[in-house]
């Protein structure tokens, strides 16, 4: 909302600052986005006189200027075709920066003449387009006094935010009552004075929504005004308007865009030559249709009130007036609509149509209902004034919808809620500042106020204009003692696995949480119900399945910007359906390229399965869940490479997924291998046992050296290294202390379809030495339990 | 004895002369050795007799003993100078580089996120979460935003198509709905944040389509503005860990509070870099007020007994503004230069005893 300081001063009489207007203008809750003060911006530019004009030696386009800034004379050459001995324009001396161009003045030579400064066109000024000549100031323009004021350019424009809350403020009037309130002026009177009338007008109008869709418009007054004529309205209407950006049309169209800015009180004049008959207002029907005043036709539906006459419709109540009954300079019967409409109606008709309008803006956030016949009058008082012509009666149907809301409040809540301590009285006399009635134990809230619904509105209200920065501020009651720890169990885990990956050299990434359709397919989603219907890219339309199609396009992305080795996590949340139980927790790393960059004592190696296997055990020890004692099964989905994939699963509960991508994942998300990844399903794992204290278990010692023997077997292909070690460490429960796979093998030699897996099998006695002969006997167990688990053979 | 000591001389003498532990080994072998001069001595014992045959076996342990430690003295002067001279051989390039070693990084929206939990959960504060895809009930109508009004236009709702029963679900425009399924399932006093993502149909310079937000929500019987911005003031403080942030409530609207005000904080801006603190300049961080008796009500709670405050922050723009981040949409770009950069190391875990920030 745009207004100027002399606009705003037209309502408000005040000795205020225009800082002091701003800030106060802030913290009332009208948020100051942006003060433009032209006259403060080019206070530097000034009045010049030009002496003398004579022709550059050297240039016949050119002209020397003798030029009195007020402070002395000076050379100038200008190449404006209106320069000319005896004119007054507007001086820029050296140093200055020109608004329009951006290039800062210095004193120079031009074909040899020299040139102190310019003088300016009005597109150098920021003005405007016109740049055919300099700007042409009147004879009697003071010399070197600043210009702007003479041009009207003195007056600062102020933007303010309004929140969807404050309709009142919709108007420069508005703006004025509520800084009134808050002290910083008095308002002044509006002058609605009654335009008697003098015949009665041919139009008349039925409300005939009231029947069947009460309130969409309760309360509508027309007046027939004729004899009117339509010219350009006068220099003040206009400088006004331009002022905040409205481009002036015509007098009667001005009116109405005044009496909106100013009063925040949308009106409308139809034509009346080209109504026919009487006006109606009632709910559009499918199908009908309406050429509007921005140029464009519209097809309306049953949502939209509108405004007809006897040819169909010529209106769409409270947003805009259709093209057909417009004014034009030809205008000389005019009927004036003010009219009250539904905010929640108005919303529809405008979303229906798809137009955002001043008017609409207002009526959406609701209008003052008790304004309409002040309103009425001063439109009238205005065409008159401005357009001439006869006023009939007014004509009026319906009436203002309810009374006044009247509301509880109790001072003392200013301070149980708002938390500072104002007297009743002062509670009283801010709020009959602001038009509130204060009646015993209540208080009736003025009819420009429909968003103050509830007593904590008026204590806001209080609060609002002593000052919300009076409000002292006090630290929240704590507990006694030392704060306790507030994080879930899935919070913690979270936190200790993010960490851990980074820990083991990965990096976290926050990837978005919709992807393509495409690539929602590749990873077991793109079901209908996780689509978005208005996404913001043709990239991003399916809540994701997976974080690794996130996570492996930043890998692309990566090494684009030349990174070949990446290592990426994140964890984050994946969507199985639209329920709330479809969304998951997890965590999911991908590493692509090599382990480390080429180093002279290393080798480096590409990544592989083992490696996405390790973070992902590692993710799960780092939550306290059961890495040691989980299983690791072939199987995962198929965007996996199938030969080169697995999951960490407790039975039946998959913990994570691991392995290479599929080539064919790899290929659709244009991503080059070798790329491996894995996903942790952080509520899949099992909450671990409640504690009573945090006591580790007791460390039971040996005195003993542990002994470690060797054993290597030749097994089918099919045998799996964690199968066998499993059958060995279960050959004698209380001496073996580890088994470990330590190395394997496939070779002609074995025989086809054989390999060899090659275990360290760690012995640990924790009363007396073992002799060979216990030694031995172990062994011999531990390939008894591998041969009957695995049909394997002991390699000799 | 004279004989003795002559050959003591001479035996001392080639010990001394020795040049390497060979030589020393041939002297000893000479000595000492089984046919070496001390021991032929020893064996020439046996033709003595008496006190000469012990005086003279005294006088040759005597010798023995005294060549055995001066060997000994030698081999380990000799060996000292055999390590020193294979040391001097092994130099090598100590300014090559190291080893790798893992070098990662946790997202700036991770630390921050743990600073705030960090900060809250000293106040008292539990963390709360929910769902990404809501309901229209739990982002807009139980908190006061029904169909038609205005503020719902300020969302840029994403959309899902309509289920089944004709309702079209959302992605939560705000962390807000989680105050509304916390006061649902849980009896006041309450005290939650939840952070979280949140998601608008924006896209521009300063927005991206997808966002983080942390809630916070109190409801008692006694809490009021004045300890909202008490809260809010500790937080702000604590968080950008500096002695005197200024910060500034202006009266503002959001349909789920009343009264209702946005938080600016103090900063200078000077050659394109902000500075928290005291300073000329405003910046605005928040939103928040006193929860609305509508939505107490629509939650379940009783507003004539309850009340409390409610307020949501940017998280991203909390980073931003904490560590000197320009660009939004960097943080879901997922650029390893940026995150190792921006990032922190894993053991960068803020604590309140240690600060939140190294």
């Amino acid at each position: 909302m745009k207004f100027s300081l002399s606009w705003l001063k037209q309502h408000l009489d005040t000795e205020a600052s225009l800082q002091e207007i701003t800030d106060k203008l802030t913290m009332l809750g009208l948020e100051v986005e942006e003060v433009i003060d032209r006259g403060a911006e080019l206070a530097d530019f000034t009045v010049g006189y030009v002496i003398e004009a004579t022709p550059h030696p050297n240039a016949d386009t050119l002209r020397v200027l003798r030029v009195d800034t007020g402070h002395g004379e000076v050379q100038v050459v200008c190449g404006a075709p209106n320069a000319r001995t005896g004119m007054k324009g507007v001086f820029a001396g050296s140093d200055l920066t020109i608004p329009g161009t951006g290039l800062k003045l210095k004193k120079t030579k031009i074909r040899d003449v020299e040139s102190n400064g310019m003088l300016c066109s009005e597109r150098e000024m920021g003005l405007g387009d016109d740049h055919d000549g300099i700007i042409d100031l009147p004879e009697d323009a003071p010399v070197g006094e600043p210009f702007a004021p003479l041009m009207g350019l003195d007056d600062p424009v102020i933007d303010i935010a309004i929140t969807p809350d404050r309709g009142d403020c919709l108007g420069v009037y508005g703006i004025a009552r509520d800084l009134a309130a808050a002290g910083l002026g008095t308002l002044k009177a509006l002058d609605a004075t009654a335009v008697a009338g003098a015949f009665d007008s041919p139009i008349n109008v039925h409300l005939d929504t009231e029947a069947e869709t009460p309130g969409a418009c309760p309360y509508f007054i027309g007046r027939y005004i004729r004899g009117v004529t339509n010219g350009p309205s006068p220099k003040w209407l206009q400088d006004r308007l331009l002022s905040i950006g409205l481009r002036p049309i015509s007098a009667l169209v001005d009116i109405t865009n005044w009496m909106t800015m100013d009063l925040g009180r949308p009106a409308h004049v139809f034509d009346a030559a080209k109504v026919a008959g009487d006006i109606r207002v009632r709910m559009a029907r499918s199908g009908e249709a309406m050429l509007a005043l921005d140029g464009r036709g519209y097809e309306l539906n049953e949502a939209v009130t509108c405004i007809t006459d006897d040819n169909g419709v010529i209106g769409f109540g409270g947003v805009m007036g259709g093209e057909d009954t417009g004014c034009t300079e030809e205008t000389t019967d005019v009927f004036l609509e003010i009219a009250l409409f539904d905010p929640v109606r108005t919303a529809a008709t405008g979303r229906a149509l798809g137009i955002e309008s001043d008017a609409r803006y207002r009526f959406e956030r609701g209008v003052d209902t008790a304004f309409m016949p002040p309103g009425e009058e001063i439109a009238t008082g205005l065409i008159l004034e401005l357009c001439g012509g006869e006023a009939s009666h007014q004509v009026i149907a319906g009436g203002a919808p309810h009374g006044a809301r009247q509301l509880p409040f109790r001072p003392d809540r200013v301070a149980s809620l708002g938390g500072v301590e104002i007297a009743a009285d002062t509670c009283g006399d801010i709020l009959t500042g602001l038009g509130f009635e204060i009646a015993d134990g209540t208080v009736i809230v003025p009819t420009w106020r429909p968003d103050v619904e509830i007593e904590s509105d008026v204590v806001e209200e209080v609060l609002r204009i002593h000052g919300f920065d009076q409000i002292p501020p006090l630290s929240m009651p704590r507990s006694e003692g030392v704060a306790r720890p507030v994080l879930t169990m899935g919070q913690r885990r979270e936190r200790w696995a993010k960490r851990a990956l980074a820990a083991r050299g990965l990096v976290e990434a926050v990837t978005w949480s919709f992807v393509s359709d495409a690539q929602a397919r590749l990873f077991g989603g793109g079901g209908d119900d996780l689509r978005l219907a208005n996404p913001i890219s043709s990239e991003l339309t399916d809540m994701r399945p997976s974080l690794l199609p996130g996570l492996v396009a930043a890998t692309g992305r990566n090494i684009d910007r030349g990174f070949d080795d990446v290592a990426l996590f994140e964890a984050g949340h994946t969507y199985a359906d639209d329920s709330e139980t479809g969304q998951a927790l997890v965590i999911s790393a991908v590493r692509r390229g090599r382990t480390v960059e080429r180093h002279w004592a290393e080798q480096p190696r590409a990544v592989d399965v083992f490696d996405a296997k390790a973070d992902a055990l590692a993710a799960i020890a780092a939550c306290g869940g059961p890495a040691d004692k989980a299983q690791i099964s072939a199987d995962a989905p198929a965007w996996y490479h199938p030969g080169r994939s697995g999951a960490v699963r407790l039975g039946p509960n998959v913990l994570a997924h691991f392995g290479e991508l599929h080539p064919r994942v790899l290929k659709a998300l244009d991503v080059e291998g070798p790329l491996v990844g894995c996903e942790i399903f952080v509520e899949a794992l099992p909450a671990p046992r409640a504690k009573a204290n945090r006591a580790k278990p007791s460390l039971k010692l040996s005195p003993l050296q542990p002994v470690t023997r060797d054993f290597a077997f030749v097994v089918d292909d099919a045998v799996r290294a964690e199968d066998l070690a499993r059958a060995a460490r279960g050959a004698h429960k209380q001496l073996i202390a580890d088994v470990r796979v330590f190395d394997t093998y496939a070779g002609a030699n074995l025989g086809e379809g054989k390999k060899s897996i090659a275990i360290a099998v760690t012995l640990l006695s924790y009363d007396q030495t073992l002799t060979d002969a216990e030694i031995d006997a172990v062994g011999q167990q531990v390939v008894a339990a591998v041969v009957k688990a695995t049909g394997g053979t002991l390699r000799g | 004895m004279d004989d003795i000591n002559e050959l003591r001389a001479t035996l001392l003498a080639e010990v001394t002369g020795a040049a390497d532990l060979d030589g020393l080994e041939r002297v000893r072998v000479a000595a000492l050795g089984k046919k070496g001069a001390v021991t032929d001595r020893m064996k020439g014992l046996r033709d003595l007799d008496g006190d000469a045959r012990k005086a003279a076996g005294a006088a040759l342990n005597a010798l023995k003993n005294e060549i055995s430690e001066a060997i000994e003295a030698r081999k380990e002067e000799l060996g000292d100078a055999h390590v020193e001279a294979r040391l001097a051989s092994e130099q090598i390039d100590v300014t090559l580089p190291t080893r790798s070693s893992p070098d990662g990084r946790v997202h700036p929206v991770s630390q921050v996120l743990d600073e705030i939990a960090a900060i809250f959960g000293d106040i008292g504060f539990a963390i709360a979460e929910g769902p990404h895809i809501e309901d229209d009930f739990h982002n807009f109508e139980a908190l006061n935003i029904p169909p038609e009004h205005p503020a719902r236009q300020e969302h840029d709702t994403f959309y899902f198509a309509p289920g089944p029963d004709g309702e079209r679900k959302v992605l939560r425009t705000h962390t807000s709905p989680v105050q509304v399924r916390t006061m649902q399932s849980t009896d006041p006093p309450l005290r939650i944040i939840a952070p979280g993502r949140t998601y608008r149909c924006d896209s521009d310079q300063t927005h991206t389509p997808m966002f983080h937000q942390v809630e916070g929500l109190v409801i008692d019987k006694s809490t009021h503005m004045g300890h909202l911005k008490g809260c809010l003031h500790d937080f702000v403080t604590a968080y950008f860990e500096v002695d005197d942030v200024p910060m500034r409530f202006r009266p503002s609207y959001f349909p789920f509070t009343s009264p209702s005000a946005e938080v600016d904080i103090g900063c200078t801006r000077k050659d394109g870099e902000l500075r928290i603190g005291a300073g000329d300049d405003w910046l605005e961080i928040l939103g928040c007020g006193m929860v609305h008796s509508n939505v107490l009500t629509n939650c379940g709670i009783d507003p004539t007994v309850y009340q409390g405050f409610a307020f949501g922050i940017g998280i991203d723009r909390l980073a931003m503004l904490k560590y000197g981040i320009n660009d939004l949409r960097s943080f879901f770009d997922a650029d390893l230069r940026w995150l190792r950069h921006y990032g922190f190391v894993a053991l960068d875990l803020p604590t309140l005893a240690g600060g939140l920030t190294r």
